[in-house]
């Protein structure tokens, strides 16, 4: 029940886009059509669920104050938390490549689809924001994290495709000159943004 | 052929620090090719730190420290870094930079490195430092790079004390933490609104300044 309650609220409650605006670069720049938006989406959930949990293992068992007593007694005091963020971003990064070149050896054809976003999402901030949120909220296990992270992703994947297919709606109506772009994109973002907050407060 | 191409390359060494090129570097980004409202990069940091103008100032000058140096640094081994690697030994410097950074916020200003949460960890991750890496220090001298990553910094510290200053005065009456509203205001019944300091208002608020600049900067209106 509570992993249902932290998947709910992390989808829509505390959504990457709406709620933190992680992402948003990728999400602005990849919203043109449902297609592409689709694909980054599932790139998205899938590097989010791997590296999060990763990074909560590493961050209990390695980086945390007093983390490396499993080692002998004499590591107990150590406390190599100032190295987090060099840390979770080096996983973040060396995961995308590992997937990247997994993905072009094994199935081709999903490469293609996905191929050019997957280096993309090293750099995009719902990634890196996944780990450094899990690592502020003080997640109690494991499966926790994991359950945060697929819902993380879910929510952001949720916002991309519905932010690409107004805009692909959008074409054809008639913005004012200076606000075409991404002037409107911002304030339809605003407004979903507003529509999402009537979900604050849900608990199951 | 070296010593050839090296001839203009040292001819410029002469150059004024703060020649006319070197300050368009400086203003540009304030306007033309200003890195939120024109450039696209950034924006998450952007919106979801502008509720205080204090927050919004402290953000906007770490991140205007971690492009100038990431950028004098990348500029400086951009030869001998082999091109394959690069997105790696960009990511470590931005990462060690950002790291000394969030120490010394933590040790001089704690209540507002706490308050700015995540949002320093994920400078590494601002598209700015990585975009004006890939963009201009890769291919320039380490000054212009430098300069180059200081306006930016500012272009991008200037929307965000826009942004901050308006949700700041609207949401809470305040400006730096002082009252500006006075209380005899709230008396006759004057409320703050409260929608300007939830999340959606920000976008709507960025939404805003770039109708403006574009209405009066009409080379930059997209079809």
């Amino acid at each position: 029940m509570e992993y249902l309650n932290t998947f709910i609220k992390s989808i829509f409650i505390e959504n990457m886009i709406f709620a933190y605006f992680l992402g948003m670069c990728s999400y602005l720049a990849v919203s043109k059509t449902v297609k592409t938006a689709m694909g980054l989406g599932v790139a998205v959930i899938f590097v989010l669920g791997a590296t999060v949990p990763l990074n909560y293992l590493i961050e209990n068992y390695l980086m945390k104050a007093g983390a490396l007593a499993w080692l002998g007694p004499q590591f107990a005091a150590v406390d190599l938390s100032f190295l987090s963020f060099i840390m979770f971003i080096a996983v973040v990064a060396s995961f995308t490549q590992l997937v990247e070149m997994a993905v072009e050896k094994f199935a081709p054809a999903l490469y293609s689809q996905l191929g050019i976003f997957l280096p993309l999402i090293a750099v995009n901030c719902s990634i890196l924001g996944g780990a450094l949120f899990m690592q502020e909220r003080q997640y109690s296990d494991v499966g926790m994290a994991t359950i945060f992270a697929l819902g993380s992703g879910v929510g952001w994947a949720l916002a991309i495709v519905a932010i690409a297919a107004i805009r692909e709606k959008l074409r054809y109506s008639n913005v004012p000159a200076p606000l075409r772009g991404l002037g409107i994109t911002f304030i339809i973002t605003g407004l979903m943004a507003i529509a999402f907050m009537s979900f604050m407060g849900i608990s199951l | 052929m070296s010593a050839v191409a090296e001839a203009p390359v040292a001819a410029k060494e002469s150059e004024p620090l703060f020649s006319k090129k070197n300050r368009k570097l400086l203003s540009d980004p304030f306007n033309d090719s200003n890195p939120i409202t024109v450039q696209v990069l950034g924006i998450c940091s952007a919106l979801a730190i502008t509720v205080q103008v204090k927050q919004a100032v402290v953000m906007a000058l770490s991140v205007t420290v971690v492009t100038a140096f990431s950028n004098l640094i990348m500029s400086m081994i951009r030869n001998f870094v082999p091109n394959r690697i690069r997105i790696i030994v960009q990511l470590v410097v931005v990462a060690a930079l950002v790291i000394l950074v969030d120490q010394t916020l933590k040790a001089f200003v704690y209540d507002v490195s706490k308050q700015l949460s995540v949002f320093v960890g994920l400078i590494i991750t601002n598209c700015i430092v990585m975009g004006r890496i890939e963009a201009f220090a890769l291919a320039n001298r380490p000054w212009p790079s430098f300069i180059d990553g200081i306006g930016n910094g500012l272009g991008y510290g200037f929307i965000l004390f826009i942004v901050a200053v308006f949700r700041e005065f609207f949401g809470s009456g305040k400006f730096w933490g002082i009252q500006l509203i006075p209380q005899a205001v709230y008396d006759m019944g004057y409320v703050n609104n409260g929608l300007v300091i939830l999340p959606p208002m920000a976008l709507i608020v960025v939404g805003t300044i770039i109708w403006v600049q574009r209405s009066r900067n009409t080379k930059l209106i997209e079809n």
